[in-house]
């Protein structure tokens, strides 16, 4: 276990990294995917089909080649973004259909009486949804959310295998490579800092979910 | 003085490169090294079991121009490629008898050390680090990092001019350290073909690593790179083997010396890698 | 609230125009971001001194019509993948199986340990596991590929199998045990077959994600199609080949994954017309919501359970 507490700089440098892509590819893929969910239950028949192709490919594309497509292809597109940020753009595409569909989920768990009570009371399309549904759908949503964060958290993990941005698990290889002799050690680190962020969010899902559901 | 040699010897071999076009590697054919009819070995040496099981598995890269590359036909190709074929012809195997398994850097000592391959012959830069678990037959070719850049660039002239600058390079890779050690600014990528992309672009002024590799990588896009300065660092290749296996190693370190004096070496050299890059004399070997 | 149809008045004439010119405009504007994209790749660039066609020159996809290449993506890329997929999946509903009966025994030695074991596989990135199985247990490529895919899709699996478990109407258990059978025949022979239908379409959504993650099998070094498409190839053609690459891996992923998608959505239709004869409505066509509603059903359960 020396090798991890020597280099625990740098455990922690790319923990900090994993930290950072994770937080705004988190809220990126939260405010796309809220742009998504909005998109297929639109009136506009277009935005629902965009939604839609969207939500088909993103899924289907393994992420790795999502980040490839970050940070090769837009480069050639005229972007000049650093690759941290390249990194957490591709997080947040990839993970805005999961976050889309949870939230639809959740919606779609509201039971529809209460949208009827609601407009027959007069309210109107933005008042029924944000007073009466988002409300009700939240707590069902926030569940499948933490999930999808926690898959979030090991998905930056393929940021830093392709490259160009050094998280954890980048780290971890570097040391990997350098220590030949440890190569347990080194891994058996990396795995500790993962599990720091991944098992109390999954404790944590199981709780509300619990709790929500007795409220009810 | 030097340096202008190999930059010149560069620009001429990408060019030849282009000519052989994607043949380069094909070359082997006409390298195939001969097969020692049923040689003998002592009972109990690796040689011997080898030998008697009439075929060797060997970790080699499987994405290294001129080196170790797998293309469309399924068959690997290139010097390591070459030099493999050569160690196998000695314990009287056939080429096609040869199991290729591609190693990539992060797993060439666990493999070793596993017992999954018989030796690695992949672009292997021999160290003390390394030593300390697996054994190195060799070095049958002496590297150097270098740097490549775009052809239009004529700030970048050596190493020195890395100091502070961005420099794309493969993660966890001895050059990367070294960038690090020299205070370059380290980009890293999983292979080194994604660092172009950032040196078009100009997110990273230069390409660093084994002099060899930046040679494949400017062969195959002609005139847009460049690789300058001289070599700043140097890589002994060498064969990676079972730790303590000394008998092994020093067989092997005969079967180099044999291939350097009857040709079969310079030959190899000639059919894969030497399409771009000079041939050089081979480094004589470390029998530590 | 399936049906969003109750959230807005039906549109009289002029918000119908009024959608309809939004439609149009939207389109529009897709169409013309994608063909700023298409124009902007395809044009050629100064690097180095010297002009590089663009994405779409045909000089880039001369690949394309070498018949030995694609002979190589499909026999080694693609069967690469789906040899270790198919293996992998089958390990992972084994294992899934195994570990669902693990985690809902009554006693507690074996349960316990094993909530442990998927609430920490759950969470370790498959890229670690493989890596971590390659180096250490110095299995191989292909093993640790498939074990590092099956162990994390196999916990996930189990997880759902035991919501799917713990969901069942009390009365199936409670008739199984006055029939006269034992706790173990009942959860074998009643309990399980019931959960393991209704999990059927979550395990499908699950093996979409497990044939995904083959992708992740390059940081090995084992030659599936990413690895073989973009690495070997890539470095065979050269850089200006990478886009074209990219292109053909795409596709390719797209066809494989859409498929066992599309299976797994008809899988989910089929499943519940079959068992829900009286439903109305689509299935949950997506694993996480799906997993929300049993997992909610198995919390009320167990509740009820203690409370009464």
């Amino acid at each position: 276990m020396d090798v991890v507490v020597v280099n625990l700089p740098l455990y922690l440098e790319g923990f900090a990294t994993t930290l950072l892509l994770l937080a705004v590819g988190g809220i990126g893929a939260l405010v796309l995917g809220t742009l998504v969910a909005a998109m297929r239950i639109s009136p506009i028949a277009t935005l629902r089909v965009i939604a839609t192709v969207y939500t088909e490919i993103i899924r289907n594309t393994p992420l790795t080649l999502v980040v490839i497509f970050c940070a090769i292809i837009l480069p050639i597109l005229g972007s000049d973004l650093p690759y941290l940020i390249a990194g957490m753009i591709a997080l947040a595409v990839y993970t805005s259909p999961f976050i889309a569909e949870a939230l639809r989920s959740g919606i779609n768990g509201v039971p529809i009486g209460q949208a009827e009570a609601a407009r027959s009371l007069g309210l109107g399309f933005t008042q029924t949804v944000s007073l009466i549904v988002l409300p009700q759908a939240f707590r069902m949503t926030i569940p499948p959310l933490i999930n999808v964060l926690i898959a979030l958290t090991k998905n930056t993990s393929v940021v830093g295998g392709v490259g160009f941005v050094s998280e954890l698990f980048g780290v971890g290889r570097t040391l990997a490579n350098a220590n030949g002799d440890a190569v347990i050690a080194v891994l058996v680190g990396v795995a500790f800092f993962y599990l720091i962020v991944t098992v109390p969010l999954g404790l944590l899902a199981t709780q509300l979910e619990r709790k929500w559901v007795v409220q009810r | 003085m030097k340096r202008t040699r190999i930059a010149m010897l560069a620009a001429s071999a990408a060019a030849a490169l282009l000519l052989a076009g994607c043949a380069s590697g094909g070359g082997g054919e006409s390298a195939e090294p001969s097969v020692a009819p049923e040689p003998t070995f002592e009972a109990g040496t690796t040689m011997a079991e080898l030998a008697e099981a009439g075929e060797i598995t060997i970790g080699t890269k499987f994405d290294q121009p001129l080196f170790g590359l797998v293309g469309p036909s399924g068959e690997p190709e290139g010097f390591d490629v070459e030099i493999g074929k050569i160690i196998a012809g000695k314990l009287g195997i056939e080429p096609e008898n040869i199991n290729w398994v591609e190693t990539v850097s992060a797993n060439r000592e666990p493999f070793i050390q596993n017992g999954q391959v018989d030796i690695v012959v992949a672009t292997y830069t021999i160290n003390d680090k390394r030593k300390e678990v697996v054994s190195f037959a060799g070095p049958y070719y002496m590297a150097g990092q270098s740097i490549l850049v775009l052809a239009d660039n004529d700030d970048i002239k050596s190493e020195d001019d890395l100091v502070g600058q961005p420099v794309c390079s493969v993660t966890g890779s001895t050059p990367a350290a070294n960038l690090k050690a020299l205070g370059a600014e380290v980009l890293e990528t999983d292979t080194y073909s994604n660092c172009l992309e950032p040196l078009r672009n100009g997110q990273v002024v230069a390409v660093s690593t084994d002099n060899v590799i930046l040679a494949g990588l400017a062969a195959q896009n002609e005139g847009e790179f460049k690789v300058v300065g001289k070599p700043f660092t140097e890589e002994p290749y060498g064969i990676g083997l079972a730790l303590d296996d000394t008998d092994f190693r020093m067989w092997i370190n005969d079967v180099l010396e044999e291939s350097y004096e009857d040709g079969s070496y310079e030959e190899a050299w000639n059919a894969t890698a030497g399409t771009v890059l000079p041939y050089v004399e081979p480094p004589a070997v470390d029998r530590y | 609230m399936s049906g969003a149809g109750v959230l807005f008045d039906a549109p009289g004439p002029k918000a119908r125009r009024l959608s309809r010119i939004l439609s149009i405009v939207t389109a529009i504007v897709v169409i013309g971001g994608l063909g700023w994209m298409f124009a902007t790749l395809n044009a050629p660039r100064e690097s180095g001194g010297i002009t590089l066609p663009g994405m779409f020159d045909a000089v880039r996809w001369t690949i394309v019509s070498d018949p030995e290449m694609w002979g190589f993506i499909i026999g080694v890329g693609v069967w690469g993948t789906l040899r270790a997929a198919l293996v992998a999946a089958v390990l992972a509903v084994a294992l899934g199986i195994v570990l669902s009966l693990m985690r809902s025994s009554t006693i507690g030695w074996i349960r316990i340990p094993t909530a442990v074991a998927i609430e920490f596989f759950r969470g370790m990135p498959v890229l670690l596991m493989m890596l971590f199985i390659l180096l250490v247990a110095g299995t191989g490529q292909y093993w640790a590929v498939v074990s590092a895919l099956a162990i994390y899709n196999g916990a996930l699996i189990g997880e759902a199998l035991r919501a799917g478990l713990v969901a069942l109407p009390r009365g199936q258990r409670e008739a199984a045990l006055s029939v006269g059978m034992r706790p173990l025949q009942s959860k074998m022979l009643v309990e399980f077959p019931q959960a393991f239908r209704q999990m059927l379409p979550i395990i499908v959504a699950q093996l979409v994600v497990l044939l995904k993650d083959t992708s992740l099998a390059y940081i090995v070094g084992y030659p599936e199609l990413l690895r073989v498409v973009l690495n070997n190839l890539g470095s065979f053609y050269g850089n200006r080949f990478l886009f074209t690459l990219w292109c053909i891996a795409f596709v390719l992923y797209l066809a494989m994954n859409l498929t066992l998608s599309w299976f797994a959505r008809w899988l989910a239709r089929r499943t519940d017309r079959r068992y829900h004869p009286g439903k109305v409505g689509p299935a949950p066509e997506d694993a996480s919501q799906a997993l929300l509603v049993v997992d909610a059903a198995a919390a009320n359960n167990e509740l009820g359970g203690q409370g009464r």
